[in-house]
């Protein structure tokens, strides 16, 4: 009896102390977050109430395992997956987990991705909360699958631990995989660190799972740079997720009580309509989307946005980057600030829907906008993004002059001096007149 | 176990028909062919099925003539995904239902979980989905319904297609005698998987089928079912033989009836006497160009197959008056 | 049922689902056939296996156990006059 009253009086110690480290953490560092990003409220600004029901506790760990863990603690409760590098980990851990009886799940080893994808909507169909995740050929894989699995309105999630396609075999980090499936129908996320892995991978079921939406999500996080990485993040709790999370209700359901026939064949006279239902839906998950930020904001202090910006007021040149490239970029900002160059930049944050109004917003008076893409689409405008941002910002009575660099391709490593070096012959070329429609950087040859 | 499958079966004559449950769960119309022996054998399997299952459809004639928006001929909750993947469907609805119910939000035991595709949703493009679903032990009933060819699209061979048959890419002509591989074996490779119940089903014995189909449902685990299922469209016959064409395939050994419990081989249905596979391939337009030399072959190859399952049966072979002499020299191919 | 060109993408079910099991029923295949089945009563035995061959089906029981085709559904394939045991079915074309 007395060891545990001294046990308690311990742990009250150690929480007073986590929480005493979490205040002082949660101060915004001035030079990274001051101007120009959207403010990140301290726990302490927040609603005391919230910062109580929010207990949380900061970790050290694998983005992969958090990931897993962010899992765990959405209670997913039907997981069918198959292996592939760097995804592994994720699976593995959430394994183990089921086997240790740290999470209450079906597990299923399918024999291949493109099972995984059917297995999960057959779970998804049957009314489980339904989790996946895979990389690169794994998720070209299960192409066919993903179109099936948002038309029929699932709301299955999914990690897909960015890695680039063959041919040649590559195992390490690009965004080609997710680029190849931009028309799937699904929502989809960038992270660029171990915290917004955590948070968005738990945010995802709120998403999807929400009846206005009911649609498929896709977290993608870089493969191995972050997949594999160690960072130092903030786990909520179990209480907090439940509380965010309730359980899954089905609006449709196989059931015998009620049933339905799912995966009608559609003749041309409604197969419009029904592409129309879907593209409606996904517009319209932007606000359902923000929504569940807004309440994550409330409940944790880390407010995100479709298009986050850095140190953008004065910029004329603007970068945009997606994933891990972010936080490079970042720095790379703020040296050529030092030097007197006014850049900017612009994280893509929300993929799918695409945030035009927050892209258009952003962009401001630009006068130049580097897209920097980590994908290839061969044979055309070269990156996707960049394609994709020109179109919206096409009808803009103002818009910069937007140049597309292709970098980092098949987990080329890109450093800070990249982005400088970018900038300066971009702002060469808009000066001279573009040389070719876009660069493939540091390619040899 | 003994409950069903072939001893239940045996206890029935004629009249027997009457006696079968009326409900129907695939409902009038579908857009089936006239004559579809796939629609019958649909027909009756739901029937034995019952409403308390869920139905996971591979892409094909079924799906397509009882899906088309907004009308369904299914009264069971059914789900259409894709081509290759119903077993992996089946999978992952078995999962789900053991988690829900695992969780307490299920009201009343789970549903059976079924699996339905043709032949080439199963022997081929499908063949990876079920081998992993099988070595899952998904609980789980998979019915294939082998019409011997991708006759959705417009009767073009698959695995399954028999021996010398005709269909648009295995057309004979003078340097084709039509199909040139042995219909692959589907019973065999289920029961390579080592699975509790294995069994082959035809609508012409409809008792049989439905007892065999109310013992893969009642089989704990994964359980096979194959089904011939007569085409008049893709073999050419007439729109009302498809019963009787059925029926002459088990007579002539071409498609004999048996399940394998556990690993251990019984025949369900045994003919009197079995007869010439002209008598079963006459009547169909796909087997009009063979000739002698391929028909001796699968003659043949027939009984040595039927003679191999009577083994494992523990039958003895009656005689075969019929079969062509031994010729030295090349087989068929 | 709304015919499908006049349904509006806002009437579009969850996912394309079919609420309604059996829906089918309101196409009347009956449309396709050529011919139909007439059974001679009196050599009728009721055993009821042309109703178990019928591929729709399209084989309704009479309160008497007799046994008549469906003109809803029956597409006239004819295996009901073919297996029928007695022989008592015929079929017959279908009149302009």
């Amino acid at each position: 009896m007395a060891k545990a009253k001294a046990e308690t009086k311990a742990e009250g110690k150690v929480d007073a102390k986590i929480e005493a480290k979490a205040k002082v953490e949660a101060k915004p560092e001035p030079k990274a977050e001051a101007k120009g990003e959207a403010k990140v409220e301290t726990i302490a600004k927040v609603d005391p109430v919230a910062k109580a029901y929010a207990p949380a506790h900061r970790v050290g760990m694998e983005v992969s395992i958090a990931v897993s863990h962010a899992v765990q603690l959405s209670r997913a409760e039907a997981i069918a997956a198959y292996p592939i590098t760097p995804q592994t980990h994720i699976v593995e851990h959430l394994s183990s987990m089921v086997a240790n009886g740290d999470l209450d799940a079906e597990f299923i080893n399918v024999e291949s991705e493109h099972s995984a994808m059917s297995a999960c909507i057959g779970m998804s169909a049957s009314g489980a909360r339904t989790y996946t995740a895979t990389s690169s050929q794994g998720l070209a894989l299960m192409h066919e699958i993903l179109f099936i699995a948002s038309a029929m309105r699932f709301p299955i999630v999914m990690t897909v631990a960015n890695r680039a396609l063959s041919g040649p075999l590559s195992i390490w980090n690009d965004h080609g995989d997710i680029m190849a499936a931009r028309d799937i129908g699904w929502i989809q996320i960038f992270v660029e660190n171990g915290q917004e892995a955590f948070d968005h991978s738990v945010m995802a079921f709120k998403i999807a799972e929400n009846p206005k939406v009911l649609l498929p999500t896709i977290i993608n996080m870089d493969g191995f740079i972050l997949s594999h990485v160690v960072e130092a993040l903030e786990m909520v709790g179990q209480k907090t997720v439940d509380n965010f999370l309730p359980a899954y209700v089905p609006r449709h359901q196989l059931d015998t009580k009620n049933p339905v026939t799912m995966g009608a064949f559609a003749m041309p006279e409604i197969y419009t309509e029904v592409k129309m239902k879907h593209q409606v839906t996904l517009t319209n998950a932007y606000e359902h989307i923000m929504a569940v930020w807004d309440e994550w904001a409330g409940l944790t202090g880390r407010r995100y946005q479709p298009v986050e910006r850095y140190r953008t007021e004065d910029a004329k040149v603007l970068l945009l980057t997606m994933g891990c490239l972010s936080e490079v970029a970042k720095i790379a900002v703020d040296e050529m600030r030092e030097a007197g160059v006014p850049v900017g930049l612009l994280k893509l944050r929300m993929w799918r829907p695409f945030p035009f109004q927050d892209l258009r917003e952003a962009v401001g008076d630009a006068e130049l906008l580097v897209v920097c893409d980590r994908a290839l689409s061969l044979g055309g405008p070269g990156g996707p993004v960049m394609s994709e941002v020109r179109s919206a910002l096409y009808a803009a009575a103002q818009r910069p002059q937007i140049l597309g660099y292709i970098i980092g391709l098949g987990g080329r490593d890109v450093a800070p001096e990249a982005f400088r070096e970018i900038v300066d012959q971009a702002q060469k070329e808009v000066a001279q007149g573009p040389s070719q429609e876009f660069h493939l950087y540091g390619v040899r040859g | 176990m003994d409950k069903f499958g072939f001893a239940e079966s045996q206890k029935y004559d004629t009249y027997a028909s009457r006696l079968m449950p009326r409900e129907e769960l695939f409902t009038p119309g579908h857009r089936a062919c006239q004559g579809c022996g796939e629609a019958l054998a649909v027909r009756w399997v739901t029937k034995a099925i019952g409403p308390d299952a869920i139905i996971a459809h591979a892409t094909g004639c079924m799906e397509i003539v009882s899906s088309g928006m907004p009308q369904t001929s299914w009264m069971n909750p059914w789900i259409h995904v894709a081509f290759e993947n119903t077993a992996a469907v089946a999978s992952g609805i078995d999962a789900g239902l053991r988690i829900l119910e695992r969780k307490g939000k299920l009201t009343g035991p789970p549903p059976k979980v079924v699996a339905m595709g043709g032949d080439g949703g199963t022997s081929d493009i499908g063949l990876q989905a079920l081998s992993g679903a099988l070595e899952r032990g998904t609980n789980f009933t998979y019915v294939c319904w082998d019409n011997e060819a991708y006759m959705n699209t417009g009767i073009q061979r698959s695995s399954s297609t028999p021996f010398g048959a005709m269909t648009t890419t295995s057309p004979p002509g003078k340097r084709s005698i039509g199909q040139s591989t042995w219909k692959k074996d589907m019973v065999a490779i289920a029961v390579a998987h080592n699975i509790p119940y294995v069994a082959t089903a035809s609508p012409s014995y409809i008792f049989d089928l439905y007892f065999k189909i109310r013992k893969a449902l009642e089989t704990p685990g994964p359980a096979y079912v194959h089904v011939l299922s007569v085409c008049p469209t893709g073999w050419r016959s007439p729109t009302d033989l498809s019963v009787r064409l059925g029926r002459l395939a088990v007579e002539t050994a071409v498609f004999p009836l048996f399940e394998v419990v556990e690993g251990k081989y019984h025949l369900t249905v045994q003919p009197h006497q079995i007869r010439p596979i002209r008598d079963y391939m006459k009547p169909q337009g796909r087997f009009r160009h063979l000739r002698e030399p391929e028909m001796n072959f699968i003659q043949k190859r027939v009984i040595d197959r039927y003679r191999d399952l009577l083994a494992k049966c523990n039958v003895p072979e009656p005689e075969f008056p019929f079969l062509p002499e031994e010729a030295p020299a090349e087989e068929g191919k | 049922m709304k015919p499908l060109e006049e349904t509006t993408w806002q009437e579009i079910e969850l996912g394309g689902l079919l609420r309604e099991p059996g829906s089918a029923r309101a196409y009347r295949t009956g449309d396709w056939r050529s011919q139909h089945p007439v059974w001679t009563k009196s050599r009728c035995i009721r055993c009821g296996v042309c109703w178990t061959v019928c591929p729709e089906p399209a084989i309704v029981e009479e309160p008497g156990g007799y046994f008549d085709m469906d003109p809803d559904y029956c597409k006239g394939c004819g295996t009901c006059a073919r297996e029928c045991v007695t022989g008592c079915i015929s079929m017959m074309p279908e009149e302009e």
